[in-house]
């Protein structure tokens, strides 16, 4: 059980980085999908000796959410946009791909330095949840699709999935359904957000939602908001 | 200079062209066709030694001792690299940076007699393979790191020796990545898609096959000959960690990493037959994920 | 009771939501903000005695809070209902863009309105953690339909911002959440359960490790729900493009709700010995509030910008005056109550000046004390209010904050406290006191320039109260909040 538990985490680190050099967003969607069921194993991987029946149930109904319904969401959203792929994000994609190695880095320093009382957890748990953190705070910061922000959200709210799972031994269920209720309605809201950002804007490209704003240099209008802007493509 | 040293090296340098015949058939199998020859290229080699060479009057010594110096670089990395589990010809503590060495000296030498042609195909290729091996080196030793962590030791025969199942059991998904990554080092420097294309025609589109295009006659049997015992050699490499085998026996552990050889030599034909050829922008991204892969292997061996 | 006061308005939104003819919604809403109002009223006349479960409970920094959020929600139903009853007779022209645009379907918004009463009532009611991140996360989620009522793109683009930033403080919070729990447990693995009360009895074994970055990271999310910089910039956007009497709702009331959640993980980390850490950095992030504030005041083109970043600048000063602790406690919370009832009047009015104008720009407002005579003197009333002008209450309470920094004995710290607040008033009033004199440019205010009742009583009542406030503090919420404030370490 401890190998399949380190390797079910080197494969979560595996689709982090993933994300992190990938510019295809279907390929993207994808492995948050991959990663979301991964993340559901856990659970049962971790507490394979007192595994109860609610726990079972509650793993089962997340990785469905998380491998069926959220990617039939946002591929239902992107193709209504016709956005196929991330075109010059804000950090280039070797560079996230190092930065991703600096988390990496970072993660597992973190880790190491943590106090953890919980006997028996794996050493490379923390790590993981860190990672994919950071990784879903990075994907949020440095890319200018709202799509690739709702999947780094994904990514952030399975890292504090993961880290819920691991640590909080009682009342694991308030954990799961937690963070299980967020992400759903969060990706059904988005979702209807990102129709609507499609709908009026024809594009689903955040640098372009910068009509409010305070840093205007020069002049005191605030910018022109001319109705062509949201139909050029 | 041990029996095993000695059988391993000859071994090396009688069966490697075989390996790049393995490839070629299997090719061959998946486009439909009967393909040539295993052997075919011990009959090239037979021929172009038969052969005369042509030299540019541009070229200087470069071009003439390019082919020569690169065979002998890569015959001597064969003394250093283990077959299976096999040990190596020669060995001494540090070895590995010496293997790494050895093989960039000959990719620099080879560099060196394209750029002395004074062709500018030749200096495009050179210019794609150095810029590709910087990017693959890492690779290559951080994964010899995470070896040598692993086994506590730092010579290349005594990881192989004692990389095994105990090792397998510790540290799997970290043995795994490393493995991943040496084939990733394995398929650009040797040239293979996804990197490169060995088929190709057009030199525009060449990487390593456009540097040698002003070589002839022995330079140019060299020069294959040398290209079939690096693959064959950093083929090892890949197969001491998936297949790990010491039963004691020499014998049994020879044939086993033969067979590791030889499935190795099909999984490329494999891959070269299945996937196509990365745009040229996207093989730096390939292997900067691929020294990724290894620096995360060398976090968790090093916990 | 207190199950009732959750339940009222969350089961009145569905309702809401069926419901077909417009004036029985909002009737009903009228119906449920004065119910929640009486049921609030009773809850301070006759405290209840036992809370039905562990994960609800009344103490009396909740019922503070209660009460504001139930005040406000009057006025604001009172004014929407007004509000709705004028624009549902009209198609109104989009204020920049020059185009007709689609009003969100009034049931929705009437159904969510109600909601995020429930769930700001369930945020003050939670003793439970848990419940509490759920609260608040609920109340994130229902409040984005109320931004974008105004279907433009601006409002779009703010509901976006709002979204992702909260959400992400959410998350944030719900891994200090988890850190909590960690700090909580014992090397057994047993764990002390997440309620506020337990906590409080066995802070002194709660790891100090964990309970430290617990409350980083409820400072994080929780902060960047409440609008402390630099988490704050969703807020200008998230408040100057929802209707007036929805920014009222998110200034006075949310950013209170998200203000408790630190509030309770500060008990927490004070009863176990680290109350200094906690202060120190809610001094820090309340200063840096107040200088995000200070300068982004000063050039600001758009009014109702200006009244969000003047809600930044008074979170900051919030944190400043639980971070000093001793009378600066009381302060705080005074000056909370006080934020609330000026900063909704101060909305409303913009709201009035917004469909008299058509325009969000300060530049292109003028006149409005001889264009809308009593919005206009609400206007100046207000904003003297706000920068902390005596008589108006906020004075009080800016005043008792700063006599806690100086008996810190932190002068230095005063210093650039009352130089941080003169700058706000200098940039507020240069851009009020433009918009409220000169003459009045007519060519782009509508034609009826009148000032239906419902606009104007509100606010009049609202600054009334601050105004009384100022003067004269009712005994019973004094009690109330030295109680609150003694929760909190200070007194």
């Amino acid at each position: 059980m401890t190998i399949l538990l380190e390797g079910v985490t080197v494969l979560v680190l595996v689709t982090n980085l993933l994300l992190l050099s990938s510019s295809r967003l279907n390929y993207c969607i994808r492995v948050v999908a991959a990663q979301g069921a991964l993340v559901g194993l856990l659970p049962l991987l971790m507490h394979f000796n007192e595994l109860a029946a609610r726990v079972l149930m509650i793993s089962l109904a997340g990785m469905v959410l998380k491998l069926l319904v959220f990617p039939w969401l946002l591929l239902r959203a992107m193709r209504g946009v016709d956005v196929r792929r991330e075109m010059e994000p804000y950090v280039g994609y070797s560079l996230s791909l190092l930065s991703g190695v600096g988390m990496l880095i970072v993660s597992f320093w973190i880790g190491s330095r943590l106090p953890l009382a919980i006997p028996g957890l794996r050493h490379s748990v923390l790590p993981m949840a860190f990672f994919n953190i950071f990784t879903g705070l990075f994907l949020l910061v440095g890319r200018r699709k709202a799509l690739t922000q709702v999947l780094g959200y994904l990514v952030m709210e399975n890292g504090i999935y993961i880290f819920g799972a691991a640590v909080v031994l009682e009342a694991p269920l308030m954990v799961e359904l937690g963070v299980l209720l967020d992400v759903f309605m969060l990706v059904f809201v988005l979702g209807i957000i990102l129709f609507h950002i499609s709908r009026d804007f024809d594009h689903l490209d955040i640098d372009r939602l910068s009509a409010l704003k305070d840093w205007h240099g020069a002049e005191d209008e605030p910018a022109a908001f001319a109705p062509e802007h949201s139909r050029e493509s | 200079m041990s029996l095993s040293g000695i059988i391993s090296l000859t071994l090396a340098l009688v069966l490697c062209p075989l390996l790049i015949g393995v490839i070629n058939r299997i090719k061959a199998f998946f486009a439909g066709r009967l393909g040539v020859p295993l052997l075919q290229l011990y009959y090239d080699l037979a021929k172009l030694l038969r052969k005369g060479a042509v030299y540019s009057r541009t070229s200087t010594w470069l071009l003439r001792a390019g082919p020569a110096v690169g065979l002998a670089c890569v015959l001597a990395a064969a003394a250093l690299a283990p077959l299976g589990g096999g040990g190596a010809l020669v060995g001494f503590e540090g070895d590995l940076i010496l293997f790494a060495g050895l093989l960039a000296l000959m990719r620099f030498f080879t560099v060196l007699a394209a750029l002395d042609t004074g062709s500018s195909f030749e200096g495009m290729g050179a210019s794609r393979e150095v810029q590709f091996s910087a990017l693959a080196e890492p690779a290559l030793l951080l994964g010899l790191t995470v070896l040598a962590t692993g086994t506590g030791s730092l010579s290349l025969n005594s990881i192989y020796s004692r990389l095994g199942a105990e090792l397998w059991g510790k540290a799997a998904p970290a043995l795994v990545l490393t493995a991943l990554a040496f084939s990733v080092v394995f398929l650009t420097e040797n040239a293979r898609i996804p990197v490169d294309d060995p088929n190709t025609h057009l030199e525009l589109t060449m990487i390593h096959e456009v540097m040698v295009l002003d070589h002839s006659g022995p330079d140019l049997a060299l020069i294959q000959f040398a290209a079939a015992l690096k693959l064959w050699v950093l083929g090892s490499l890949i197969v001491g960690v998936l297949a790990p085998v010491h039963s004691g026996l020499l014998w049994l552990d020879c044939l086993a990493a033969l067979g590791g050889m030889l499935v190795l030599a099909v999984s490329v034909g494999v891959v070269e037959s299945s996937m196509a050829r990365l745009r040229l922008m996207n093989v730096p991204r390939l292997l900067l994920g691929a020294v990724v892969l290894t620096v995360l292997a060398l976090i968790l061996i090093l916990r | 009771m207190l199950i009732a006061l959750f339940m009222t308005p969350a089961l009145a939104g569905l309702l809401a939501l069926i419901v077909h003819r417009d004036s029985l919604r909002r009737a009903l809403l009228l119906a449920v903000a004065f119910c929640h109002l009486t049921l609030t009223a009773a809850v301070w006349l006759k405290p209840p005695v036992s809370s039905p479960s562990e994960f609800l409970g009344l103490d009396p920094l909740g019922l503070l809070f209660l009460s504001i959020v139930s005040l406000l929600f009057v006025f604001s139903a009172v004014y929407a209902a007004g509000y709705l009853k004028r624009v549902s007779d009209s198609t109104q022209p989009d204020i920049l863009q020059g185009t007709f645009f689609a009003r969100s379907a009034e049931a929705v918004f009437t159904c969510c309105l109600l909601e995020f009463l429930a769930t700001m009532t369930l945020v003050t009611l939670s003793q439970h953690f848990g419940l509490l991140w759920v609260a608040v996360e609920a109340t994130t989620l229902v409040s984005a339909p109320l931004i974008y009522f105004h279907r433009s793109l601006r409002s779009l683009e703010a509901t976006w911002k709002y979204l992702i930033l909260c959400s992400v403080g959410i998350a944030i919070a719900l891994l200090g959440n988890f850190f909590l729990a960690v700090a909580a447990t014992d090397h057994g693995g047993r764990g002390v359960p997440l309620v506020l009360r337990h906590l409080l009895a066995h802070a002194g074994e709660l790891h100090t490790q964990w309970l430290k970055a617990a409350f980083l990271l409820f400072l994080v999310g929780y902060g960047t729900k409440m609008g402390l910089a630099p988490m704050h910039s969703w807020l200008p956007d998230a408040h100057s493009e929802s209707p007036s009497f929805v920014s009222m709702l998110l200034s006075g009331a949310l950013l209170n709700c998200a203000f408790l959640g630190l509030l309770r993980i500060f008990q927490v980390c004070d009863a176990a010995g680290q109350g200094q850490f906690a202060r120190d950095l809610l001094v820090l992030f309340g200063f840096i509030s107040l200088a995000t504030a200070a300068v982004f005041i000063l050039r600001q083109s758009e009014y109702k910008r200006m009244l969000a970043y003047s809600s930044v600048e008074h979170m900051g000063i919030l944190s400043l005056g639980v971070g000093f602790g001793g009378v600066g406690v009381f302060g705080a919370l005074l000056h909370s109550v006080n934020h609330s009832l000026t900063k909704g009047m101060l909305f409303l009015v913009a709201g009035n000046l917004l469909s008299a104008y058509r325009t969000r720009n300060i530049g292109e407002v003028r006149g409005v004390l001889h264009v809308l005579p009593y919005s206009g003197a609400l206007w100046l009333a207000g904003f003297l209010a706000i920068t902390g002008t005596p008589p108006f209450g906020l004075f009080i309470s800016e005043f008792t904050i700063l006599r806690s920094v100086v008996s810190a004995g932190s002068l230095l710290a005063a210093a650039i406290y009352l130089a941080l607040l003169g700058m706000i008033f200098a940039g507020m009033a240069a851009s009020v006191l433009n918009m409220a004199q000169g003459n009045a440019g007519l060519e782009r205010a509508s034609d009826a320039i009148s000032e239906p009742a419902s606009s104007v009583i509100p606010p009049l009542l609202l600054g009334a109260l601050t105004l009384m406030l100022g003067l004269y503090c009712p005994a019973a919420l004094t009690e109330k909040l030295q109680q609150a404030a003694r929760l909190l370490g200070g007194f």
